[in-house]
């Protein structure tokens, strides 16, 4: 594979030396190729159509990407997706990046690679979550099922790269697959009701603290718990410094009131968003194409003003040219989110404006729930897509 | 014939007072002489799975 890669790269570099000999032989074949009716590249209209999408007023349209390497082999340009090119053409640019929340451009993609590290985002980037609830009492009012569930939903700050998954070591609950919280919370009889947050789960470093009662204890040694750690995870140098907690504080699980008492001690396990929810690391993982706003014909005066008050979200403005006359440009266009309204009001405003999209130009947004940092989380998508390319070639060969 | 029965702990249904009780004690809270009461619930532990 990689020994025809190299072959058509040295062709390209073969066909640029020659084209560089005849440039400095003469000057004849320069002047064919600056003739117009022997086109060196893609005509506009057809370059737009392939690499924008029009929104129109009724449907978008040419909402495809042209893969076929020969689509315009007739008009002698060349369509095949080379390695070279990708890379010459791919950048990454990052707008915003703070604590769980980045946008950033992913330009010169195809849209199924995007979409790929999008789905791998929400369903298969692993994280903690608590999935085991012993229950030791609960006279709150909300019931133990419900109260197990919401539990679940709460995100864990806990690296999940430092864990294995729990299918991994069979029915075995060690430091390396399990981070055991506890919740003992009772509101005295006499006092107001009180609000259980969940900084009221405690982790605890050094496993399960409840005695198995299926187990017979034997004589002499401590009790049989629901795990079996044998070192404490405080000792880990990875946690030793940064505690395991929940990464909200301040999430209502339960209100108790006068004498009601919960105490209950949780697990949680490595798991994908594709099992369930709760194990997504994601709050939102999303992107959009970016808007491509054309003022096809010239909007003056009355009517640039009409347009600047058209628009919601502020993509137009007007500029003053000579005698006190005024005219729209487009000063905003990636704030366009499309809803067309600069386009309705009849066929003349649809000549006007022009909507589009670039096809290989995505806006992505990346909101992190906090076990890791939505950079991070990136890198790993890419990761896991990595992965999985390797697994079909070593399928295939 | 069993030793001495335990006292086993009721919940009073109107005023929440705990009452321990003996076999052939009347059914009454000492408190506020409701007759409705409650067992408590065991700490018997149940597991549940977080979904």
């Amino acid at each position: 594979m990689s020994s025809s890669e190299d072959e058509s790269m040295s062709e390209v570099d073969e066909q640029e030396e020659q084209e560089k000999k005849t440039k400095s032989e003469g000057s004849v074949l320069d002047y064919i190729m600056s003739l117009e009716s022997v086109p060196s590249k893609l005509p506009p209209h057809l370059d737009l159509m392939r690499t924008r999408v029009f929104c129109n007023n009724d449907a978008p349209d040419h909402t495809e990407t042209i893969q076929y390497s020969g689509a315009y082999a007739a008009l002698g340009v060349d369509n095949s997706i080379r390695l070279d090119k990708f890379c010459r053409n791919f950048k990454v640019q990052v707008n915003r990046l703070t604590e769980d929340d980045i946008e950033f451009d992913m330009m010169g993609i195809d849209p199924a690679l995007a979409n790929a590290f999008r789905r791998i985002l929400i369903a298969e980037v692993p994280t903690m979550a608590i999935e085991r609830v012993y229950i030791a009492n609960n006279t709150s009012v909300i019931q133990d099922e419900v109260l197990s569930h919401r539990l679940g939903l709460i995100p864990i700050k806990a690296d999940p790269r430092l864990f294995e998954y729990p299918e991994n070591a069979g029915n075995d609950k060690n430091e390396k697959n399990t981070i055991v919280f506890k919740l003992h919370v009772q509101c005295e009889k006499g006092h107001p009701r009180i609000t259980v947050k969940s900084n009221e789960l405690k982790w605890l470093p050094d496993g399960s603290e409840l005695p198995a009662e299926d187990v017979k204890p034997n004589s002499g040694s401590k009790p049989r718990t629901f795990t079996s750690f044998s070192c404490s995870q405080d000792s880990l140098p990875e946690f030793s410094t940064n505690p395991i907690a929940p990464k909200n504080l301040d999430i209502i699980l339960a209100k108790l009131g006068p004498g009601q008492e919960i105490e209950l001690e949780t697990h949680a396990v490595k798991g994908i968003g594709k099992t369930h929810a709760k194990w997504s690391p994601v709050a939102t993982a999303w992107y959009r194409m970016l808007p491509e706003v054309v003022l096809l014909k010239e909007v003056k005066d009355e009517l640039a003003e009409e347009l600047k008050n058209k628009c919601p979200v502020g993509v137009f403005d007007i500029e003053d040219i000579e005698k006190g006359r005024r005219r729209a440009t487009v000063a905003n266009p990636r704030a366009c989110t499309l809803c067309r309204e600069c386009i309705r009001g009849g066929k003349e405003w649809e000549d006007r404006v022009s909507l589009r999209r670039v096809k290989d130009h995505f806006i992505f947004n990346v909101e992190s729930t906090g076990s890791l940092p939505p950079e991070v989380l990136f890198t790993e998508a890419v990761k896991i897509l990595e992965e999985k390319c390797e697994r079909v070639i070593t399928e295939l060969s | 014939m069993d030793p001495q029965p335990e006292p086993v702990s009721y919940i009073c249904g109107d005023c929440g007072m705990e009452n321990s009780l003996k076999p052939g004690d009347v059914i009454q809270c000492r408190e506020c002489g409701y007759r409705i009461l409650y067992k408590k619930r065991t700490r018997r532990i149940v597991q549940y799975e977080a979904r």
